[in-house]
């Protein structure tokens, strides 16, 4: 069936069957690679992506149900240049391996966007559903919460 | 007494410009921007095919028959392979491990063909269809059971296998290795002890969990050249893996090619060859086409490598002015139904079950037991979080029955620089005495802390750490190192970076060396055609030996810049030296000759004729002060270990008396890095480590049913730490008594940090609630019980 999907402000007109998952489609139709494949059923967070600015697991939604709605990836957070956010996860060496952070880099951005200052366990509730398994998740939580002060600063 | 080391490194210069920065790491951008590729990232073209495995439903049987027609006939099936196309065995230390199933299967989950299709659902549907006839045998799923005399046999043929030569096999067992070690006289010991304690202690099994399941895409082209795309801590010995076990197929290990992108995390998980076998194999079956196996989180949980349980008996004696007099230590392993990689887990924890501890009189057993259960392997941390949890424990509850701090207790017996290790070498330079003080004082030991809630309690724990690298004796690293026209860099190495920082750390040894800003260095991710030889990325080796051949070729560059401008300017070496990305001179200020200006093109000189040229060097390291030969009874003899890093780990946490709920407020842990390379990356390691470590001993536990099956092979019901799963304050303290000959006195710490989480715990949970937990992990319904028994009894 044919779909049309906005993908970080790019059309895309393809040819899915109605069973196609979305996270599927992003990385092998449209080439969007940083969603990434961990568990396949909603556990991990690394297929994170914003929907309309919510975060969503795309291994958990159909391709079909993202047909009107605005899809953006961290490809598209940093298109131009990085976020004051990725910014802070380089500088405090916020990832390891970095499988999980595109994932996190997406959640921690909707926070941000609804909550511009965040407390910790506002930022640890957020994070919740992306799991890390290298950095024991403190210095993404200290990037995060940097990241609200200086909004703060700047909303002062 | 101390060691002499053979190879001293460079001398460390109090002046460093890169080293011991916390540089930003350099994979930053790419890894927080999207850009970062790992292998299911690579784009591979239309005729890309997708295996599936044929996995085995019974933990022990006999295969009587396969009947693959079904499944050849099902839509867009390309071909289907089992073991009688690839009759080969392989493995890490041992070659009792098979590319498919030959004859027997021996845990859930093995794989006993493959499906290789157009499409991944049409190769997982068509696995299905496979019919596999079995002759049900009873299964072994406990290493006591497996080691009773008249016990059956999981590998009859046990004897015949080809191994390494510190591997002790006992045929017509179920034993596939035996580590001892005999010093001094334990049983005189014992009885002129003043106090002996002797307990048992049970550690499962537990996964690694990288994010990323492993990977693997192999490419066997019409020109039969066989390239494996891998999600890989070890191209290089996967290379050679490959190339052993298909020799058969006519493979020379220049017609294997390895690459290795980024990898989402490893753990030792992705250390040596598990499902890449498989891959590889099914690619050698559709030549001119690239086949994907992509393991789902399922296979990632039980035909990948598990850490091995182990039941450990320990027993210990001291006098009472707190002198350890002997340890008798028995590990037996449960260590799966294939031990080519394991079975070195149980050699290494062995060497070194004493613990961090100076000990006069040793009698350690390490036992490699086949089971039914999957293949045990490498896991952060190599056996040694294994046996530190009971070790640990013991401690603690020494010093309690002689009435002295363990604090205390542990800084009398603690392994100093120059004391005997159990194999009779020495022990290395260590700052273990400062990392117990400065832990201790981290979180306050000795001052008592009172909750503010009635409902819940506080205790404090300390614990110790070491570790050596396991490796073959002869482990080597080597690298390439050429300059660019602009003087900037490009490092050549195959250590992985797995996440914990290898190849920012590698730039700033390049960069130390060479005068250069760390940006000014490129170190990418290995391709086994194009990048020297490196052993592993293991064993917390590299930081260390990688370190050590990228310093040489740091060292020979700047030696042939310094040629060249000995030859042109008449300049003597020795009053040369590079800063600024610039040669410059001692005795003449006015000398400032910029690389870019000669580090490819050379120098002109009067007569219009040109010296010098492209700036290339190479380096590498093998520790040739080592060797792996001793007394199989004994264990004595050899010198198997390079180095230990020792560390002190401390918790502040906080029970609920009636749940049994744990908190950790707060955990202090202190290792000896030597010297940090970049103490950023070194915290990294700690937290990091930290959290996985105190996930083991808290709730993480592998659970197998009566018949082998493992019941929890997913994250909702295996559950890993998610980001309120912390310590309120974690606080991170690095230690620094440089190893003599480490890179600038590095050594590695990225496994350390996890092993002394769980007698931690356990030491924390018995200082608030007088209750002993001998058994991981230490969950609130094991506190709960306890505290009613002690009530009742
Ligand atoms: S892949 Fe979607 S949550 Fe894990
Ligand atoms: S950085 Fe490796 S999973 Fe988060």
């Amino acid at each position: 069936m044919e779909l049309s999907l906005n993908v970080n402000n790019e059309e895309w007109a393809l040819d899915v069957a109605p069973a196609d998952v979305l996270l599927d489609v992003l990385r092998e139709r449209v080439g969007t690679k940083s969603p990434k494949i961990g568990c396949e059923r909603g556990d991990c967070g690394s297929c994170t992506i914003l929907i309309d600015g919510r975060s969503v697991r795309s291994c958990l939604v159909l391709a079909v149900e993202a047909e009107g709605h605005e899809i953006t990836t961290v490809e598209g957070i940093g298109a131009d240049h990085l976020s004051e956010l990725q910014n802070l996860f380089i500088s405090n060496n916020s990832f390891q391996c970095g499988f999980c952070a595109p994932g996190i880099v997406l959640s921690a951005t909707e926070l941000l966007a609804r909550n511009p200052s965040p407390s910790r366990h506002d930022v640890q509730e957020a994070l919740s559903g992306n799991l890390c398994r290298c950095t024991g998740y403190e210095p993404i939580i200290e990037a995060v919460l940097a990241a609200g002060e200086r909004n703060e600063e700047v909303s002062a | 007494m101390t060691t002499t080391y053979p190879f001293e490194a460079d001398s460390v210069d109090d002046a460093l410009t890169a080293v011991g920065t916390p540089a930003v790491r350099i994979d930053g951008l790419d890894k927080i921007s999207g850009a970062a590729q790992f292998v299911d990232d690579l784009d591979f073209g239309p005729d890309l095919l997708h295996g599936a495995v044929v996995e085995s439903p019974h933990a022990y049987a006999r295969i009587v028959s396969i009947d693959t027609s079904a499944a050849e006939a099902a839509p867009g099936v390309v071909k289907v392979i089992t073991g009688e196309d690839f009759p080969y065995n392989f493995g890490m230390y041992m070659e009792d491990r098979y590319i498919f199933a030959q004859h027997h299967v021996r845990f859930v989950g093995e794989q006993v063909a493959g499906v290789i299709a157009r499409t991944h659902r049409q190769a997982v549907r068509a696995a299905k269809l496979v019919e596999v006839e079995y002759e049900v045998l009873e299964p072994l799923l406990d290493p006591k059971e497996a080691v009773a005399e008249d016990a059956p046999l999981i590998h009859p043929n046990l004897g015949d296998y080809a191994h390494v030569p510190w591997f002790f096999p006992k045929a017509d067992t179920n034993i596939a290795h035996w580590r001892k070690i005999r010093k001094g006289d334990t049983e005189k010991a014992f009885a002129e002890a003043d106090y002996v304690l002797e307990d048992t202690y049970r550690v499962p099994r537990y996964a690694h969990c990288a994010i990323e399941p492993h990977v693997t895409v192999g490419k066997l082209d019409h020109a039969g050249r066989l390239t494996v795309w891998t999600a890989s801590q070890s191209p290089h010995t996967q290379r050679h893996l490959f190339a052993e076990a298909l020799a058969p197929l006519g493979f020379a290990h220049k017609d294997v090619r390895v690459i290795t992108p980024y990898v989402g995390g490893g753990f030792g998980g992705k250390a040596g060859v598990s499902m890449e076998i498989i891959g590889a194999a099914m690619a050698t079956a559709v030549k001119g086409h690239p086949v994907k196996l992509r393991f789902t989180r399922e296979q990632e949980f039980y035909n990948t490598y598990q850490r091995q349980g182990v039941v450990a008996e320990l027993k210990v004696g001291v006098m009472n002015n707190g002198t350890i007099t002997a340890v008798e230590h028995k590990l037996y392993w449960d260590a799966g139904a294939y031990v080519e990689y394991g079975a070195n887990v149980v050699n290494a924890a062995g060497l070194s079950a004493t613990g961090p501890y100076r000990v006069p009189n040793i009698s350690n057993d390490s036992l490699c037991v086949y089971t039914n259960l999957p293949p045990g392997g490498p896991y952060r941390g190599f056996g040694y979080s294994e046996f530190h949890f009971g070790l640990e424990s013991h401690m603690d509850r020494i010093a309690e029955a002689i009435g002295m701090d363990p604090v205390d207790f542990r800084r009398k017996n603690a392994i100093v620089e120059g004391d005997e290790l159990s194999y009779g070498g020495h022990m290395n330079p260590s700052g273990m005495i400062e990392a117990i003080d400065k832990t201790a004082a981290a979180i306050e030991w000795g001052v008592d802390e009172e909750s503010k809630n009635p409902n819940t309690i506080m205790g404090k724990g300390v614990a110790l750490f070491w570790k050596a690298p396991a490796m073959p004796p002869n482990a080597s690293s080597a690298s390439f190192l050429k300059f660019n026209e602009d003087g900037s860099v490009n490092v050549s190495v195959s250590g992985m970076e797995l996440g914990q920082g290898y190849l920012t750390v590698m730039a700033q040894i390049a960069a130390e060396i060479l005068g250069l800003p760390v940006e000014m260095v490129r170190v990418e991710t290995p391709d086994t055609d194009r990048n020297p030889y490196e052993w592993q990325t293991v064993a917390s080796h590299v930081t260390w030996s990688s370190g050590l051949a990228v310093e040489k070729a740091a060292i020979e560059a700047r030696a042939k810049i310094f040629e060249v401008i000995h030859e042109v300017y008449g300049f003597e070496d020795e009053t040369l030296y590079l800063e600024d990305q610039k040669v410059k001179c001692t005795t003449d200020p006015e000398f400032a000759k910029p690389l870019r200006e000669f580090v490819i093109d050379g120098i002109q000189t009067d007569d219009g004729t040109w010296r010098g040229g492209p700036i290339i060097a190479s380096g590498k390291f093998m520790p040739e002060f080592t060797n792996a030969n001793s007394d199989p009874e004994t264990g004595q003899g050899g010198h198997p270990n390079v180095h230990y890093t020792v560390g002190a780990c401390g918790v502040l946490i906080e029970i609920d008396k009636e749940t049994g709920r744990i908190w950790v407020r707060k955990a202090a842990l202190a290792v000896d890095a030597g010297k940090a390379i970049n103490p950023d990356l070194v915290k990294g390691q700690i937290t990091g480590g930290l959290v996985q470590g105190l996930a083991t001993v808290l709730y993480e536990d592998m659970r197998f049913d009566d018949d082998g099956r493992l019941m929890n092979p997913n994250f909702t019901d295996y559950k890993i730490p998610t980001s309120f799963d912390i310590p309120d304050e974690m606080i991170p303290i690095i230690v620094e008594v440089p190893q003599p000959d480490g890179p600038f006195g590095a050594r590695g710490v990225g496994e350390h940090t996890m092993i002394a989480a769980a007698p931690v715990i356990a030491n924390a949970v018995y200082n608030a609630l007088g209750v002993r937990i001998k058994s991981m992990p230490i969950t609130q319904e094991k506190i709960a019980l306890a505290v009613t028994d002690r009530h009742h009894n």
